[in-house]
């Protein structure tokens, strides 16, 4: 399905204006994505991109390629029934931000982490809900000012990449918007795992969060591929997604290539191949089909 | 006088030991003798205990629904006696094991012929584990009613050697046969005291006995449906299970959720991949779909949903019936966008709304809604095989646009998936052709997809998605008219009330009465016709099983068309022919 020599970034270019703010991070996770998608030789037609709600959840619009814009917090159901019913057919793509996927859809991050459907969630976090206009997420550090925590926010923050780790996340990482080649390379081997991978991209906003900002990050992440740290040893990438102040780790922070894919396990799949692949009206005939009765004489 | 192959049974006792397989079984075994049943299931939501009952009736014609009383009750336990004595039949008969301690004086006064069996005796004696003392019980049914005990010799054979197969089941089945066949001796010394026979009839090999879920499912798969999401749910779950079931024959992916959310999005996106996709549920999960419920309207994805209703509000009564979801589905979830509603009313418009649903959900792009209910998710009903024709079922998906046409864009076109049309339909094109890269959005958004804050745009947008619902009114089956033509009184119902309804029409008629019914197979957008079919008619009453009578409501506001007078009943227990025609002869409603 890749075509390497017939895939340039400008092919996911698109005349639709961004209505993010001027500094955003969000734009340097569009270069990450583009870039990730071209080194693979995926094109626009063959990624399917489903996000939520959201400043981040805009992020395909903004590149020409399939999305599947959705709910907020929804994007990753939405994303196992695209997988589901073509599994041969897309590079899928979950992209949205903390508040939808670690706040109002944790739920199905949990739970799509640990069937392993092959797709990527891109998690866009800079802990704070923006588009509504500044108020804490699941992510804000305890203490953090805002609309609806005008004393400080007094909940603990979410650790997502542990929380995925946990869940069975088959692969976990974590880039920052401002290292776009970084991130791509990130994001392509996410793309490349087979299996689930989270990857969580730290990025600032620069109206909302003043405190955890570009220059705060850069002060802090470190790159753990340049440090010795065995990716398939789960307790120590729990060790590692607990960093969270001097240092902050960045990369890969665990992978297991073992699992099966939940779409390689899928009886139907397996002997009938996607659904989408399949002729509906000629596939059975009426006296195949009324072999159903057979269990009911 | 005997009364020959036209009675009901009971079969009632504690969940768990056997009552239910035991009462589904006699209605398969009926129906293999060539008779016609109808088979209701009462039961709590429990797994063991407490007190359930399958309701048995069995004639010589197609049983539309349920009767009322029994001419033989059998016991699977003293509580069994006592809850359901009363329901016995004058000339009746109860069945139960000797040991009960049940006073004489509970059957005093009855016309009643009580027998109290060894049934225990034989299948510690017989079949050497008291657990045989079920098939004993049927035994001593299959004597008083002069049945043939072959149909459930064979039963017991495969039932035994299925679960276990080998030599224990083949031994198994052979005990349980010996303890059958003393049983049927046993019953056949009280013929002459019981009025009632069966009698085995032809045809019985061309007939099935099923449910409205599995009819559902069996339609969905034949219309083309290869993929389920769904969460369980009472009582829904039984279609996930159906299509569970098949999903290796047929290639269905199947996937359970983590929640109702889950569900309906997981469809969603492999509707938008291009499957055929669906999800069932109950109400209370219905209420959990209902924002992406408009998220499938505005984005035009064709999903089909059962809401197999249950008693509500919130947990409600989970094994109890209701219609009190009508309202709700039709108005579920905030702003405006087109949605269509089946409201199939027996086993073969289970099956019909199944595959209907799918060609109706891709030809209008719009979610399409299978209304049921707990009693038609249940009630076994007796059916010619050729009732559910798989050969009759044609696959239409719309406007689909093919490889052919997308190769044709040009490299300065771009494909618009919400294209402004007269018809409000869009030619759709399957994702994943180069030429044919395009986004949706919850969003309102541009033909093209992108997302847009323009008066004109949002106002082209929802003209051309409202739209559907006038284009898809030729499309949706018109009113079902039964009984009298020219009727004094005409019942208006949909869903699970057209058998009671027809049943009711033909004991008014039979009484003297001028009667008719029109029955609502499919009620949104109402179907072309409903104006003229309601406006020919003299006094309309509507039948629903909900407490304010929301398809009158419906229908008054979608037509001017006020209904004279509502039999309405929430008791949640399904409403037989006996209560509507109670009702219409008092004017009062039943079941309060």
């Amino acid at each position: 399905m890749s075509e390497p020599a017939t895939v340039t970034i400008k092919d996911f270019n698109t005349d639709e204006r961004s209505t993010w703010c001027p500094g955003c991070g969000d734009f340097g996770i569009v270069v990450g994505l583009k870039r990730a998608l071209t080194e693979l030789g995926i094109g626009p037609h063959q990624v399917m991109f489903t996000s939520g709600i959201g400043c981040g959840s805009k992020l395909p619009h903004y590149m020409w390629a399939n999305e599947f814009n959705s709910l907020h917090g929804r994007p990753v159901p939405v994303a196992t029934g695209i997988r589901l019913a073509a599994p041969n057919k897309f590079t899928v793509i979950s992209v949205s931000g903390d508040g939808d996927s670690y706040g109002i859809g944790v739920g199905h991050l949990i739970h799509t982490a640990r069937r392993n459907v092959n797709m990527v969630q891109v998690v866009e976090n800079n802990q704070v809900y923006a588009l509504t206009k500044g108020q804490y997420s699941p992510t804000s550090q305890p203490g953090l000012v805002t609309t609806t925590s005008p004393e400080g926010s007094i909940e603990a923050a979410l650790n997502g990449l542990g929380t995925a780790i946990m869940a069975g996340a088959s692969f976990v990482g974590r880039g920052f918007s401002g290292d776009p080649r970084g991130m791509a390379d990130l994001l392509a081997r996410a793309i490349e795992h087979p299996g689930y991978a989270l990857v969580e991209i730290l990025q600032d906003c620069v109206i909302y969060n003043r405190v955890n900002t570009t220059k705060w990050y850069r002060e802090r992440i470190y790159d753990l591929q340049e440090e010795d740290h065995d990716t398939s040893d789960m307790r120590s990438a729990i060790d590692r997604s607990l960093e969270w102040g001097d240092r902050i780790p960045t990369g890969i922070l665990f992978q297991n290539t073992e699992r099966p894919t939940y779409e390689d396990q899928v009886p139907a799949i397996k002997v009938f191949g996607g659904a989408v692949d399949r002729d509906l009206a000629g596939e059975f005939s009426p006296k195949d089909l009324a072999k159903m009765l057979d269990d009911y004489a | 006088m005997t009364t020959i192959n036209n009675m009901s049974f009971q079969f009632a006792g504690a969940a768990g030991t056997g009552c239910d397989s035991q009462g589904s079984g006699w209605a398969r075994s009926m129906t293999r003798a060539g008779l016609w049943t109808f088979a209701n299931f009462d039961f709590e939501s429990r797994i063991r205990g407490g007190h359930i009952y399958y309701q048995i009736r069995v004639g010589e014609e197609p049983i539309e629904t349920h009767g009322e009383g029994a001419h033989v009750l059998l016991a699977f336990d003293e509580q069994a006696v006592r809850e359901r004595i009363d329901d016995i039949l004058p000339g009746g008969a109860v069945i139960f094991d000797e040991n009960y301690k049940l006073d004489d004086s509970l059957f005093e006064g009855r016309d009643l012929l009580v027998i109290r069996a060894p049934l225990v005796k034989f299948a510690t004696d017989i079949g050497g584990n008291k657990l045989m003392a079920n098939t004993a019980a049927v035994g001593v049914l299959v004597g008083i009613t002069n049945f043939s005990a072959e149909y459930i010799e064979s039963s017991l054979r495969e039932a035994f050697t299925g679960r276990y197969p080998g030599e224990r089941g083949e031994k198994l089945a052979a005990s349980n046969i010996e303890v059958l066949t003393a049983a049927v001796e046993y019953g056949a010394q009280f013929q002459d005291r019981f009025d009632f026979q069966i009698q085995s009839r032809p045809g019985g090999e061309n007939r099935i006995l099923i449910n409205g879920n599995v009819a559902i499912g069996m339609g969905a798969i034949g219309g083309g449906c290869r993929f389920i999401s769904g969460y369980p749910m009472t009582p829904a779950t039984t279609v996930l299970e159906f299509l569970a079931a098949h999903q290796d024959e047929y290639g269905i992916v199947v996937k359970q959720t983590e929640d109702e959310i889950a569900a309906l999005l997981t469809a969603i996106g492999a509707a938008h991949a291009g499957a055929r996709a669906m999800t069932s549920t109950s109400g209370g999960g219905f209420c959990l779909m209902t924002e992406a419920l408009g998220l499938a309207g505005t984005t035009e994805t064709g999903v089909v949903i059962v809401n197999a209703q249950r008693a509500g509000p919130s947990t409600g009564m989970p094994t109890r019936t209701e219609q009190g979801d009508l309202d709700f589905v039709l108005y579920a979830s905030h702003g405006e966008f087109p949605r269509l509603v089946l409201t199939p009313g027996s086993v073969e418009e289970c099956f019909r709304a199944g595959h209907r649903a799918f060609n109706l959900a891709e030809k209008f792009q719009t979610p399409v809604i299978i209304m049921t209910d707990l009693f038609q998710a249940f009630a076994l009903k007796t059916i010619d095989r050729a009732d559910l024709d798989f050969g009759n079922i044609t696959i239409d998906r719309g406007k689909l646009v093919s490889d052919e046409q997308l190769d044709a864009i040009g490299p300065d076109e771009i494909y618009a998936r919400h294209k402004l049309s007269d018809d409000g339909i869009s030619p759709r094109a399957l994702p994943g052709h180069p030429r044919g890269v395009y986004m949706t959005t919850g969003d309102e958004h541009t033909e093209r997809g992108f997302i847009t804050e323009s008066q004109t745009v949002r106002v082209q947008q929802m003209d051309k998605r409202m739209q559907k619902l006038e284009t898809a009114r030729p499309d949706m089956l018109p009113p079902e008219l039964y009984g009298d033509q020219d009727a004094d009184i005409t019942l208006v119902g949909w869903g699970s009330t057209r058998g009671p309804v027809r049943e009711a029409v033909d004991l008014l008629i039979a009484d003297g009465q001028s009667a008719g019914a029109i029955h609502f197979p499919e009620v949104w957008p109402l179907p072309a016709g409903t104006e003229e079919a309601l406006s020919a008619a003299r006094y309309l009453i509507g039948v629903e099983q909900n407490f304010s009578g929301q398809f009158a409501g419906i229908v008054r506001r979608a037509t001017g068309i006020n209904f004279q007078h509502r039999i309405l009943k929430y008791d949640s227990k399904q409403i037989t022919a006996g209560d509507i025609v109670a009702a219409v002869k008092e004017e009062v409603r039943v079941g309060v």
